[in-house]
């Protein structure tokens, strides 16, 4: 065989993986443009209505100048807290059974496909399974809704993550553990659940992520509060709905507003990602 | 004092003769753990075949035998560790100190309290060095913050760890090398003060240098602990075993004291596999 004939083969394998390269490259950067461009179109938009009145104002009435967000603020934060709280224990506890179980066991196997469903559920179905449920029988909106809502779309991204993380730790690695005569529970709880520490907490973030977004199912629980609130149980103001409503007005400060409800919401979400993500490259299982 | 001096000479006479018919004559040790008739199956395959063998007391067994012949699954049962998997069972029976393990309603927690097991690979757990230590301990014993210490140090020690990791206790098992590793396993199942340990091919992960700190480890270790290992390698076998049980398709082929097993095998298969000429 001659060089020249090996260096053919070399030279075609080599355009091949430019090309390659240049594609993967080029589908990537559009990925991250968009991304970008998000970012910086709120940015621009969103900065100059980011002052302290923001914090410190409630949503402004039609017509009148100024105001700020913090009625929205303070309404999001308690539902997306109340759910995280909510939902973090039984996604937790649920992936742990699925994880333990789900191999062996009928009802294990049916919850994973439900959840799976769950999953990729319309969120505003949720909102209206909620309405239906509780905001028609009680017969006002609240925030107690708005959060029950919420919890509803978190858990299944925590059991999914949790169970996901779980099904990682290596079969030795329990083995070492039942070799001790630990009892099941504890292999579970104090090694398996311990390995996947930071992967199940990065499900819990981007479930907090995902759902300090949603809109559609506040629509039908918590609607909205145009003064502050902090009574759990009537209805209550939150950034995605004034983002939704504020955006539509015809009002400059109202608008103005919503760009900066939408900058706050965006860059949380990124933050908690990115959060996540150390956390979860920093301890990653072996 | 009367009964004392009426059953010495009893005992003297069931050892005399039980000796001739032993085949280990040079070390009288008791049987520990007495297997019979057992037969493994992995769901609908058979991999171990009649097998019957004892282990003696703090002595060394060790089982050779190509990949695949048994001795990992052999090592398995004497913890109830297939248990753990659905479809796998074991018939037949293993006496520990006279007692059917293999029975239903043996405490599998209690017995792996009694028949520690390292495994092929280092599997520290997700916690400090101390922890990994005390982790098991916890779980049988009720001691103080000082006897706790005191148990870390002792079988950090035993395992010839201690000085390498005394200042470091609250950092993570993770954090070791690979060699370290095993031996922080190691520690964890002394550290529970086992009857037996079994030991499955503890050093095929470990480079030349830890691989003979484990072997000087286990030779120390035999004085209070029985011990059964599987390896691949032969010197290690021979260097660190009492007895040695050489096993080939699921089948015990022979057993017996590893010189006579090396120096003079009785099977032509195992001479074969010891010299290398299959395997």
């Amino acid at each position: 065989m001659s060089t020249t004939a090996i260096n053919k083969v070399y030279r075609k394998r080599l355009l091949r993986h430019r090309v390659g390269i240049a594609l993967s490259v080029f589908a990537m950067s559009l990925g991250i443009a968009v991304l970008l461009w998000i970012l910086a179109t709120l940015l621009i938009n969103g900065v100059q209505a980011l002052t302290p009145m923001l914090f410190t104002q409630t949503t402004p009435a039609p017509g009148s100048e100024g105001g700020g967000l913090m009625n929205a603020i303070v309404g999001s934060l308690m539902m997306v807290g109340l759910s995280t709280l909510v939902s973090t224990p039984i996604g937790i506890l649920a992936g742990i059974y699925l994880a333990e179980y789900g191999e062996e066991n009928k009802l294990a196997q049916v919850t994973r496909f439900v959840t799976d469903i769950m999953l990729s559920a319309p969120s505003i179905v949720i909102g209206l399974f909620v309405y239906t449920l509780y905001v028609a029988n009680v017969n006002h909106f609240s925030g107690y809704a708005g959060s029950i809502a919420l919890s509803l779309i978190a858990v299944p991204v925590v059991v999914r993550t949790t169970d996901n993380m779980l099904r990682l730790v290596p079969n030795s690695l329990l083995e070492a553990a039942f070799a001790l005569g630990a009892p099941r529970w504890k292999v579970a709880m104090m090694v398996r659940l311990r390995a996947v520490k930071a992967g199940v907490i990065t499900g819990v973030l981007l479930a907090v992520a995902r759902v300090s977004g949603e809109t559609a199912p506040l629509l039908f629980t918590a609607l909205n509060n145009q003064f502050f609130s902090a009574d759990m149980n009537k209805p209550m103001a939150n950034l995605p709905y004034v983002i939704y409503q504020f955006a539509m007005s015809p009002y400059d400060n109202w608008r103005e507003l919503a760009w900066a409800g939408a900058l706050l919401v965006t860059f949380s979400v990124l933050a908690l990602n990115i959060i996540s993500r150390t956390l979860f490259t920093q301890k990653i299982p072996n | 004092m009367l009964n004392h001096t009426e059953s010495s000479p009893n005992m003297n006479i069931n050892v005399n003769k039980a000796a001739p018919a032993a085949v280990l004559t040079s070390r009288p040790a008791s049987k520990i753990i007495e297997i019979k008739g057992l037969n493994f199956y992995y769901g609908k395959t058979r991999s171990l075949s009649n097998v019957n063998l004892d282990i003696h007391e703090k002595q060394v067994t060790a089982f050779i035998g190509p990949s695949g012949c048994g001795k990992s699954t052999l090592l398995r049962t004497l913890n109830r560790m297939y248990d753990l998997y659905p479809g796998q069972r074991a018939e037949g029976t293993i006496a520990y100190r006279g007692r059917n393990i293999l029975e239903a309603d043996q405490d599998v927690n209690m017995l792996r309290a009694k028949v520690g097991m390292v495994f092929q690979k280092p599997t520290p757990f997700p916690m400090s060095i101390y922890d990994n230590i005390a982790f098991g301990v916890r779980l049988y014993e009720d001691l103080s913050k000082g006897e706790m210490d005191e148990r870390v140090e002792w079988a950090l020690k035993k395992a010839a760890l201690w000085t390498e990791v005394k200042d470091k206790l609250g950092k993570s098992g993770l954090s070791l090398s690979g060699g370290q590793q095993q031996r922080l396993c190691i520690a964890r199942g002394v550290a529970v003060k086992p009857d037996v340990l079994l030991l499955d091919e503890p050093t095929s992960a470990l480079d030349p240098i830890s691989t003979s700190k484990v072997e000087e480890l286990i030779s120390e270790l035999k004085q209070d602990y029985t011990i059964a290992i599987v390896t691949h390698n032969m010197q290690q076998a021979a260097r660190c075993s009492d007895y040695t049980a050489y096993m080939y398709l699921g089948e015990l082929v022979e057993f017996g004291e590893t010189d006579q097993i090396f120096m003079n095998p009785a099977r032509k298969e195992t001479q074969d596999y010891i010299t290398g000429r299959f395997g």
